[in-house]
């Protein structure tokens, strides 16, 4: 069973990729395999490099040198992801005292840095997670996927489980924490618009294929795909009456890994099929420069493509 | 249980308007600061075991009312007696008066740790409970600290290689020791180890706890070889109990998302578990851990029966055809006692474990 099936981004140092996708499209299993954090059972292939070394072929030790010193992650749900039996100070700097980072002296002085800078007062370290209210308890997993100076930073749907106050207060916080120390972030989510606000670049993904790929504004109000348009119209735009009043939502479920359609994978659900949809699977095409789709209507015959800017 | 857990409950702290509603509880817990909240916690627990306590004192007089025999008739069995001086005896027990009124004598006297005479020692309950007390705390404590150390120990190796070799071995063999019955096992080790069978001599004791003669340190070195088959035959049939919570636990734990995090950020699998999983998957099992060394004080009646080991068990097993009411009561007591004890120490101990837990 294929979760996640030819998907190939770069991430340039500093630069901000967004992931889009509906669950169960293969944003998480992507996000895990970067660090091989998938169970035994998971087989990979392909190429994970990371500053120009394979994930993949790395021996054990030079894996765990590299898993959170060079790219950490923010997992989604703070709640379950710490360790509720453990102070928050002892969960931030531990990364530190595994990778040899700092003494214990130093890396108590680094986890009270972390927590101001995250807006989190010092003497919060003592606390427990439970103690802490969700916005509080994500501050803490981006204070912690900052301790080791990463040169990436993954964050896995970041404020899924935030309201929308502190889901704002979060972004703009990752924001200008990878912009001020030139960190690279792959940010993964279900919600377009607030990857196009964060991102560079937005990729999105379908039944474990990336469909299309571009800049962020692009992507998000002229998306060539199908797919990608109906995500991008499943939320309502701030400015835009029309789509507010009616948000358009994609019948349907995306398939079972095990059982994926023939031809191009989202046939069933696309209102803009060809017959030949159904045998042909389509390869990522340039829609636009540096901006790519895997539709049959983009394509050099079809220049007025559906919905080409 | 009601009247103790109330106070705790109700008191909410000086000043500070209460809100109703579902709130009102967190609202009280959270204004009172952790030191009072963890003080609130502790009396509560205390209040419970208090209330415990008083209904085993309660039980301990009914329950053993039901037995059927007379304690008159079975002491002076084989013995020429006229009614007059079974009518005496009965005097002397206190067993003519009526039924209320021995509770209440018993009761005032067991508030003040006067637990009676037993009936066919002839001497105070509580002095025939403390001479044997130290041999069962010795046995059975060492048999349960072993068990439940081995229980935890292999039950974390199974959860985590679960489904291979070594878990299913592992699980098989305790389950298996689990479904013997000790006096049984007891019995064979005898045979084995200590009358000696084929090529093996006899190694260890048939029973007792002392041969008597030597003295210092070689004493200690003769029960300690006393206590060998006896410990291995508690420890054969227990470990499995506390190696099955603890592995199920674990289970429960294992595909947590704070693991995954705490394998991101670089940890060895080793690490990983005992930093991480263990100290959430032993949670569950403090409690069972707590539970066994309750039955400390109970030892094993039948293990102690089968090497004739002078502790609480064979006393209680000497008591109940009689039936000598005042030691049954007082042994019962005691059991129930240690059992109330140890369960009040695991609740202490919980908060410290389990930071969500009373703060």
């Amino acid at each position: 069973m294929h979760a996640v099936r030819g998907v190939d981004l770069t991430l340039a140092a500093g630069q901000k990729l967004g992931v889009a996708g509906e669950s169960g499209c293969g944003k998480s299993t992507l996000a895990l395999a970067l660090l091989r954090l998938l169970p035994a059972s998971a087989h990979l292939s392909g190429e994970i490099l990371l500053d120009g070394e394979d994930v993949l072929t790395m021996k054990w030790g030079r894996l765990r040198a590299v898993r959170w010193a060079g790219a950490s992650i923010v997992f989604q749900g703070a709640m379950h992801s710490l360790n509720a039996v453990h102070r928050i100070g002892d969960q931030i700097a531990e990364p530190l005292l595994i990778h040899g980072r700092a003494t214990p002296a130093a890396a108590r002085k680094r986890t009270a840095a972390l927590l101001e800078q995250v807006g989190l007062p010092a003497a919060r370290a003592d606390a427990y997670p439970h103690e802490l209210s969700g916005g509080q308890r994500q501050r803490v997993m981006i204070a912690m996927s900052l301790a080791c100076d990463p040169h990436l930073i993954v964050a896995d749907e970041p404020t899924t489980a935030l309201d929308v106050m502190i889901q704002a207060q979060i972004l703009r916080l990752i924001e200008q924490l990878v912009a001020d120390q030139n960190i690279s972030l792959l940010m993964i989510s279900h919600d377009l618009a607030v990857l196009a606000d964060t991102c560079d670049r937005l990729a999105v993904m379908y039944a474990g294929r990336v469909v299309e790929e571009g800049p962020a504004a692009a992507v998000h109000t002229a998306a060539h795909h199908p797919y990608a348009q109906a995500l991008s119209a499943a939320f309502p735009r701030i400015g835009d009456p029309a789509s507010r009043r009616a948000p358009r939502g994609l019948p349907g479920d995306p398939p079972d890994p095990a059982r994926l359609p023939t031809g191009c994978t989202f046939h069933p659900r696309c209102p803009v099929a060809l017959a030949s949809c159904t045998q042909d699977d389509q390869p990522l095409r340039e829609a636009a420069p540096h901006h790519h789709a895997a539709c049959v209507h983009v394509s050099p015959a079809i220049p007025q493509g559906v919905s080409a800017p | 249980m009601t009247a103790a857990s109330t106070p705790a409950v109700v008191r909410e702290p000086d000043g500070g308007p209460v809100k109703s509603g579902p709130s009102r509880g967190v609202l009280a817990r959270a204004a009172a600061g952790p030191k009072t909240a963890y003080l609130l916690y502790v009396a509560g627990k205390l209040g419970g075991a208090a209330v415990s306590l008083l209904a085993v004192l309660v039980t301990s007089f009914f329950l053993f009312r039901i037995i059927p025999g007379d304690p008159v008739k079975a002491m002076t069995r084989h013995r020429p007696v006229s009614p007059e001086q079974m009518a005496a005896l009965r005097r002397q027990f206190g067993l003519d008066s009526p039924l209320w009124q021995q509770f209440t004598d018993y009761c005032g006297k067991a508030l003040t740790g006067d637990l009676g005479v037993s009936y066919q020692f002839h001497a105070p309950v509580s002095q025939l409970i403390a001479e044997r007390f130290p041999a069962t705390l010795l046995l059975t404590g060492v048999a349960v600290v072993i068990y439940s150390a081995l229980g935890l120990w292999l039950g974390t190796r199974s959860a985590w290689r679960h489904g291979q070799l070594g878990d299913k071995l592992n699980t098989g063999v305790a389950l298996t020791l689990w479904s013997v019955p000790s006096f049984w096992l007891g019995l064979l080790l005898i045979i084995v180890f200590s009358v000696g069978m084929g090529p093996i001599p006899g190694l260890f004791p048939t029973g007792g706890m002392e041969s008597g003669s030597e003295t210092g340190f070689a004493h200690v070195l003769d029960v300690a070889h006393h206590m060998v088959l006896p410990v291995l035959t508690l420890v054969a049939v227990g470990y499995a109990q506390t190696l099955l919570v603890m592995r199920s636990s674990l289970l429960d734990e294992m595909g947590s998302d704070y693991l995954t995090t705490a394998r991101a950020k670089g940890l060895r699998d080793a690490l990983v578990r005992r930093k991480h999983a263990v100290p959430n998957a032993l949670l569950p099992t403090v409690t069972m851990v707590f539970i066994n060394l309750g039955h400390v004080a109970a030892g094993s009646i039948l293990v102690e029966s089968v090497f004739s080991w002078p502790g609480l068990g064979g006393l209680f097993y000497q008591a109940i055809p009689v039936p000598d009411l005042p030691l049954i009561q007082g042994l019962f007591v005691v059991f129930a006692g240690a059992m109330i004890l140890m369960n009040l120490l695991a609740d202490l101990l919980y908060p410290l474990l389990d930071p969500r837990v009373g703060r």
